[in-house]
């Protein structure tokens, strides 16, 4: 069979699908991202630790609680959830009429107070959290050995953004919640709990980020550093993708984990840097983003 | 204005008069690790507990010293590690550095050390440069090395059948150094490298590594990285099916606090070398008793190492009756016979290079594992002799 530079198809064909793979993560955090940035107008630094609260709320509801994987990966979105939204009443509403800046000042704070708290509590080694055994093994596909779990993380994330979009872009809740963000005042003469709104979006963007940690949790190891590292990339993505664009992000993501994992086979130096490398390409041909709307 | 002539008046006077007041030999040890990222655990505050047990067991204010410990974070960043020690030998009159894990800040910590006639007793850091292309004659390489590493898990490896070897670097000095002693190690006892590949540091997802590995054909996957990389490389290479395959994993730097974190589950059967652990005799298991009520966790090599190199920097200090020239201090210390009851036996070669037993450990299944912190079984002991590499002719100080 051809070899691409040296690389025989199986190896090429195996780094794809964990590159598919990298990219349903990045997927998940970027959606949640984007909603809330497209959504909010607010750039949530504190993405990352959320993301990681939600991998330490799985491992807390099962050893406190006894509580297992799945309801987890319902359990624990929604204990972030409803934090994001304590977050976003107490906080975060005093500062829409003011910079973007002030936002990501305060996300970025929290972010650090977080991850300061639960390293604090917690050390930095990682805590572990078993595959569920539904899950565990996985399928030889005669070019690699593919886990179950990681496929079931490409399916479970494709469900959830698509789900995402489909309720944003194409049910009346949605409607609401675009012209809610263009024109407040206006949407709230009708009648809509403008306000209401924008909590349960903020809290349903952290949300993403919850689940996306309960999706982490068998696999990487649940230690308080794990959001940073993940939502620097995040954020090139979604700048990349465009940054009000929910189909951008989604689609963006997918791809930009495709691309770093072909980065690992021929260049596995530079995979930490090409993301950002393609970020400065496409900020300077196209700066709102591959799938961006120019204001 | 008045009031702050009164007051820094004052304290002059408080500072002139203080020399007639006590003769006490007065030293500075300053702890500089790793407190936040992905070497935290092993060294960390940790070993600020260790060097400060080391203080009060070496009972310096009867032996007419005063001794004062400071630490900081270096982050693992070179740049971060250069400055701190800087200011800590210009500004802040220390006079020895402990500990650093990370060799690219460690090499570093060595030259500006040398520079200002400091004492840096390495525990933490692991590239063999630090005693040989980069030796310096206030450097003391205290608790292991990568060759020891290499000659400990790379030759019991290769001599039990695993002839092809495969590296997932960590892509720095350390990372580099590991790799290069265990390739000559491998090669030695007759087994050949079929690849490596170099993988950024630091690293959450080694997926698509471990899918090159196992491509590669090896009997053998060398990590050659620590902490935190090594924790996730290993969950993910059971993941991925790759031990079940029946391709080996060799830890080439493990602490105790990995396997713990890893647990026994999944560690089970990996072997390792470590210079010390907690359950070898009664001595250590006292010691680590006390270590794990003030700190709350057992102590893995690098700890216990910042706690003798201390022991023997402070008795060396009092031989001298002072701390100021850490050449001086270095030279009394490798003239010293030191016997720690920790490591046993320590001899400081004239490279700085510190000499005692290394021991090849491997993780217990978890039928054999009675409690938390029971988790390895020692397999054999190597001699300091064995273990590291031989002196350098450029790097004897003893000749200088």
């Amino acid at each position: 069979m051809f070899e691409l530079l040296g690389v025989p198809p199986q190896v090429l064909l195996g780094q794809l699908l964990l590159g598919l793979i990298n990219g349903s993560f990045y997927a998940v955090l970027s959606l949640g991202l984007a909603v809330i940035f497209g959504l909010l107008n607010i750039i949530n630094f504190a993405h990352g630790a959320l993301y990681m609260a939600g991998a330490f709320v799985a491992w807390m509801l099962l050893n406190y609680l006894g509580i297992g994987y799945w309801p987890a990966l319902i359990v624990a979105p929604l204990i972030v959830g409803v934090f994001g939204v304590v977050i976003e009443r107490t906080m975060l509403s005093r500062l829409y009429h003011l910079d973007h800046l002030y936002g990501l000042l305060l996300t970025f704070g929290l972010a650090l107070i977080i991850q300061g708290l639960f390293r604090n509590y917690y050390g930095i080694s990682g805590l572990p959290y078993q595959i569920p055994a539904v899950l565990s093994g996985g399928q030889n596909l005669g070019f690699m050995f593919l886990p179950n779990y990681r496929a079931w993380v490409v399916v479970a994330s494709v469900l959830v953004c698509f789900a995402t979009w489909f309720a944003i872009e194409k049910t009346r809740l949605g409607a609401y919640l675009r012209a809610a963000t263009e024109n407040p005042t206006l949407v709230g003469a009708f009648g809509v709990n403008v306000p209401l709104m924008v909590m349960l979006t903020y809290g349903f963007g952290v949300a993403l980020a919850g689940f996306a940690g309960v999706l982490a949790a068998p696999i990487y190891s649940v230690n308080p550093t794990m959001g940073e590292q993940l939502i620097i990339v995040v954020f090139a993505v979604v700048v990349i993708g465009g940054m009000g664009s929910i189909m951008g992000a989604i689609v963006t993501g997918y791809m930009l984990g495709i691309v770093e994992g072909l980065t690992r086979v021929f260049y596995p130096e530079g995979s930490a840097v090409v993301i950002f490398v393609i970020m400065a390409i496409v900020l300077m041909i196209k700066p709102e983003g591959l799938f961006g709307r120019t204001a | 204005m008045t009031k702050n002539l009164v007051i820094s008046t004052a304290v002059f006077a408080a500072m002139t008069a203080a020399p007639a007041l006590a003769q006490d030999i007065s030293v500075k040890l300053g702890v500089l690790n790793d407190r936040s990222g992905v070497y935290a655990d092993l060294s960390g505050e940790g070993s600020v507990v260790a060097a400060r047990m080391a203080v009060e067991d070496f009972k310096a204010a009867e032996n007419g010293m005063s001794v004062e410990i400071i630490s900081a974070d270096h982050q693992n960043k070179p740049d971060i590690g250069s400055n701190i020690t800087r200011q800590w030998y210009d500004v802040d009159g220390v006079n020895a550095i402990l500990d650093v894990p990370t060799s690219s800040v460690a090499l570093a910590v060595a030259d500006i050390t040398a520079e200002n006639n400091g004492v840096f007793l390495i525990s933490g850091a692991g590239s063999t440069a630090l005693t040989r292309e980069q030796c310096r004659p206030t450097s003391v390489h205290w608790t292991y090395d990568t060759a020891s590493l290499a000659n400990g898990t790379g030759a019991a490896l290769t001599n039990a059948g695993g002839k092809k070897w495969f590296f997932m670097t960590a892509d720095y000095a350390f990372g580099h150094s590991l790799e290069e002693n265990t390739s000559a190690v491998v090669k030695a006892n007759g087994g050949e490298v079929v690849g490596q590949v170099n993988v950024p540091f630091p690293n959450q997802d080694f997926s698509s590594f471990l899918l090159q590995a196992q491509g590669s054909g090896a009997d053998v996957i060398g990590l050659a990285n620590a902490g935190g990389d090594t924790v996730n490389s290993i969950k993910q290479a059971s993941e991925f099916g790759i031990t079940q395959a029946g391709q080996k994993l060799a830890a080439l730097l493990m602490f105790t606090n990995d396997v713990h974190a890893l647990g026994v589950q999944t560690a089970q059967g990996l072997s390792l070398t470590e210079a010390f652990y907690w359950d070898q005799n009664d001595e250590t298991r006292a010691w680590s008793d006390r270590f794990m009520e003030a700190h709350g966790a057992m102590p893995n090599m690098v700890q216990a190492g910042v706690y003798s190199s201390t022991m023997a920097y402070l008795a060396a200090v009092k031989e001298l009756g002072s701390a100021e020239d850490g050449k001086a201090i270095v030279d009394k210390m490798k003239a010293m016979d030191i016997e720690d009851p920790l490591f046993g036996k320590v001899t400081v070669r004239a490279d700085g290079r510190a000499l005692h037993d290394m021991y090849l450990f491997e993780v217990k299944t978890p039928d054999e594992s009675t409690g938390e912190w029971d988790l390895y079984k020692e397999i054999s002991s190597i001699s300091g002799e064995e273990a590291f590499l031989p002196m350098l002719e450029e790097c004897d100080f003893s000749k200088k």
